[in-house]
Formats: structure tokens, sequence, C-alpha cells
């Protein structure tokens, strides 16, 4: 393969297409397991195409996180990096994201410090209260003009709420923290766009840590207070825990509710099905099968090779760059018939939409309760909902490494 | 079917617990798993295997060998 023979990634969608991944990359699923892809920067690191793989790599202890290592593919548009958890980070100076970018035995340190509001029985108790914010907010809606924008007045304010209440964030500070979100996640956001973004957010948390010194409540970011004091972690460490569990916890689960209604909304038979079912099991098989289908953490996962190691009948060496598209992973026919199917019935627990290994989504369980709330309850309160214009007039969020719209308008 | 654990692999995703209810948990303070059940009964075999297989960290390891 000679140098201009290399395909540009990330790829574009097709126009009419804007459900599936770009088609160049479903292509190259079909070609091979594994080639290598031309970054913004010129950078040429590995693209892992076959679902089996990726998740072979990504739970591989011989392939790094750490952005900061030579090799890891960043790539610049500024696309950045994108990992499962979280979007993007400053890597080289300023404040850094949290564990995202790290590796064991530190990465498990900082995350076991905050996985326990994540567990799955105590997210199942949250389901009451994510219930009522979801009842209350289309209240609010229905009472309101039409058509609206859904991003605005439903699918950004559901998972903001619930973060908000959950980190111990005030809500009242969404506005602020949902705009620097914005910017770190864009593509085409400059280093220092970035940087002032992140350092605005770290700010305003390790400001919010002091005054909770004075009055913890029961929330997490209260829980970290013990471990500040007793020197496990600083102040700024845990800002950034906040910043990267803020961040990921609202723009994900918004971008799913937005593009997730409007899919159901092109594929009304599916829709029927949630809006006929009171199942939480469809629902929940529901769910996962948006997770799988819509993937809307589009940029790949990315890691560093430690060791030299085969992939795909290929030899990686260390030092070089590895992308699992986790996008076509979920696409990948030799594991889900029809892949391109949106088929709400289906089994689709095993999806990498949350990624693989040990930086797999923390916030899986909360995204999943709230998606099954959402979805269970949305199109059954306002069965004639429809787009309110035209499909080719929404605003897809193809410059952000977590795919979504930006608005929905939605009548009823 | 036996079913091990690595706590020390464990991620706490909580994937296992939403595949197999019955055989896995969290620990309370820190979310990593928890064993419920060892040699779970045959109508949890599905659901087991289900759970090893999503396991991001891949710490349940099953010996199918009676």
């Amino acid at each position: 393969m000679t140098d201009t023979d290399i395909p540009a990634y990330p790829m574009e969608r097709a126009a009419q297409c804007p459900f599936n991944p770009p088609p160049e990359l479903q292509a190259l699923q079909a070609e091979t397991p594994i080639t290598r892809v031309r970054l913004a920067d010129g950078t040429t690191p590995w693209l892992v195409t076959g679902y089996a793989d990726q998740k072979a790599v990504l739970a591989d202890p011989r392939v790094s996180s750490d952005a900061t290592r030579p090799g890891y593919p960043i790539g610049r548009e500024g696309d950045r990096y994108e990992t499962e958890e979280a979007p993007p980070a400053e890597a080289e100076d300023g404040p850094g994201i949290g564990f995202i970018l790290m590796d064991d035995p530190e990465h498990a340190r900082l995350r076991r410090m905050v996985t326990a509001p994540f567990m799955v029985k105590r997210i199942e108790a949250m389901r009451p209260a994510v219930q009522k914010i979801v009842d209350d907010l289309l209240d609010e809606m229905l009472a309101g003009p039409k058509p609206v924008d859904l991003v605005e007045a439903f699918a950004l304010p559901v998972p903001s709420l619930v973060i908000s209440e959950l980190l111990g964030v005030p809500y009242g500070d969404h506005e602020f923290f949902q705009e620097q979100s914005k910017i770190i996640i864009n593509r085409f956001t400059t280093d220092a766009q970035r940087r002032g973004a992140m350092g605005a957010l770290v700010g305003y948390l390790a400001k919010l840590m002091g005054e909770k010194t004075q009055s913890p409540g029961e929330d997490l970011l209260s829980g970290l207070l013990p471990r500040i004091e007793n020197g496990e972690i600083s102040v700024i460490d845990a800002a950034q825990i906040g910043m990267l569990l803020l961040i990921a916890g609202h723009e994900t689960t918004a971008n799913m509710i937005a593009l997730g209604t409007l899919a159901l909304l092109e594929h009304p038979d599916q829709l029927k099905l949630l809006q006929e079912t009171d199942d939480p099991k469809l629902i929940a098989r529901a769910v996962e099968e948006l997770l799988r289908f819509l993937h809307i953490t589009h940029s790949g996962r990315r890691r560093v090779a430690l060791e030299d190691m085969e992939i795909g009948g290929t030899t990686v060496r260390a030092g070089e760059g590895l992308i699992m598209a986790n996008d076509i992973g979920n696409r990948d026919p030799r594991v889900f018939a029809e892949p391109d199917r949106l088929d709400l019935t289906r089994e689709a627990r095993n999806h990498v939409a949350f990624g693989f290994g040990v930086h797999q989504c923390l916030g899986q369980s909360l995204a999943r309760m709230e998606l099954q709330v959402v979805y269970g309850t949305l199109y059954k309160r306002i069965p004639t909902l429809a787009l309110a214009g035209d499909i080719a007039d929404v605003p897809f969020k193809h410059d952000a490494s977590v795919y979504g719209v930006y608005e929905l308008p939605v009548t009823w | 079917m036996k079913v091990t654990v690595y706590e020390d692999k464990c991620c706490g995703a909580g994937s296992c617990v939403m595949a197999a209810p019955d055989v896995f948990d969290q620990r309370d303070e820190d979310g990593i798993v928890v064993l419920l059940e060892e040699s779970p009964g045959e109508d949890q075999f599905d659901a087991v295997r289900e759970a090893a297989s999503i396991c991001p960290a891949l710490a349940i390891e099953l010996s199918e060998a009676k």
C-alpha cells in the first residue's frame, strides 16, 4: 500500500443514511481485519475493523490508553481522542480528564473511588426519580407551544438533571457546563479553546468541592471529600473526575434520546413496538438494539501497542497506534444478522457501544436505565409525535466526537 | 458448571448483574463483583455464559465440566 492509498479517518457518512456508519468504513470491514488509516495530523495508525478483534484488543493488557505515550493516535483537526467513558481531553498540559486516559493500576485506583454510585442496584433505586423527571418534563413540553426542539426541551434536560443530582452539581449551572462540554467534544475545537473549556470546568468543580467541604451532601462529589482529606487524591483530581462524569453523563445519553427518537420516527414499525408494550424486557431489549444500531461514539476507541502483537494476521509493532472502530463492530455481519436493520426484538446486549476492556463505560447502567424510562414513556405519552420538517434539514453532529443531532424539531 | 470471579480484574461495569442477577452482585463499597452462586443451577447456565462473555474485564471464568 502506498502512502496515498491510505484512507483518511474519520470518514463521512452518506447523506441519505444518517444512521449508518460511513459506507467507506463498512466496506473496509468486508475487505480486511486491519488496515492503516490517515488522521488529520498525518499519522497512520491501524484501524481494527471486526467485532471479535476489537474486543480482543480492548481487553488486551498489551495496549495502553495513555494518550501521552508516543504513537497514541490523537489526530488533529482538532480531531482528538475519544474513548468509551467520555470525550476528549488535554493530555500534554493544562487539566487532564482523569482516569480514562490512564492505565491500570492508577486507572483502577481512581475508577474504583467512583464506581459504587453507578452499580446496578443503586441505579435501579433511582428509577422512580428518573421517571418523575421524565414525566414532569413531558408535562411541561405538552403544555407549551409546538413545534418544539426536543433536544432542548427534553433530551438534554433529562440526563443533565440526573447526573447533576448524582454528582451534586447545581442544575442551575447547566447552561455553563453544557456549553463547555460542547466545546470539548467538538472535533474542530482548537487546542486553546479546549484547554479553556476544560480549565473553566475544572475550576468550577474545584470551587464546588471547596463549598462541599463546608456543607457536604449525599452526592458522589461529597463522597470524595474524605479521600481528599486523607491525601489519596487532590482537589484537582476530584474536579477532573467530576468533569469526566459530568460530560459523559449528559452528552452521550442526550444524543441517544434525540437520535434514537429520530431513528424510531423513521422506522414507524419499530416505534409501534415500543408504543404497544409495557414489557420491561422488551423495552430493555430495544435500548440495547438502539445502542448497537446508533453507536454514537463514532470516533473509534483508541489505544497504543506496548509490545509487538498479532492482530488479524498482521504484526502491529510496539508504539503503533490502534483505533477500534466499534461503530462498524456493531454492524459486523459475523455477529449480528442483517446488521444494518434496526430490529428492536433482537438480542443485542453483546454490542460494543460502551466499549470493551477495563475502560468500558462506568455509567452504562445509568444510561440503560435512563433510556429505558425515556423510550418506555415518550412515545406512549405522545403517540402522534412527529418530526416537524424534513429530515434533510436536521443538523446532525458530524463534527462532534459523539454523534447525534443538534436540534430535533418535533410536533404532535 | 463452576464459576470463578477475579476481583482484581473487575472494573465494576455491572454487566454480569444485568445478565445474571441471581448469580452476580456488586460490593456496596466499590461496585466490584460478588459471586452469589458458585455452582449455579442449569436454568442459570445461559445467563451465566452471557455474563462471562460480555464481562469487559474478562473477570469471570467458567468451568463447564461438572
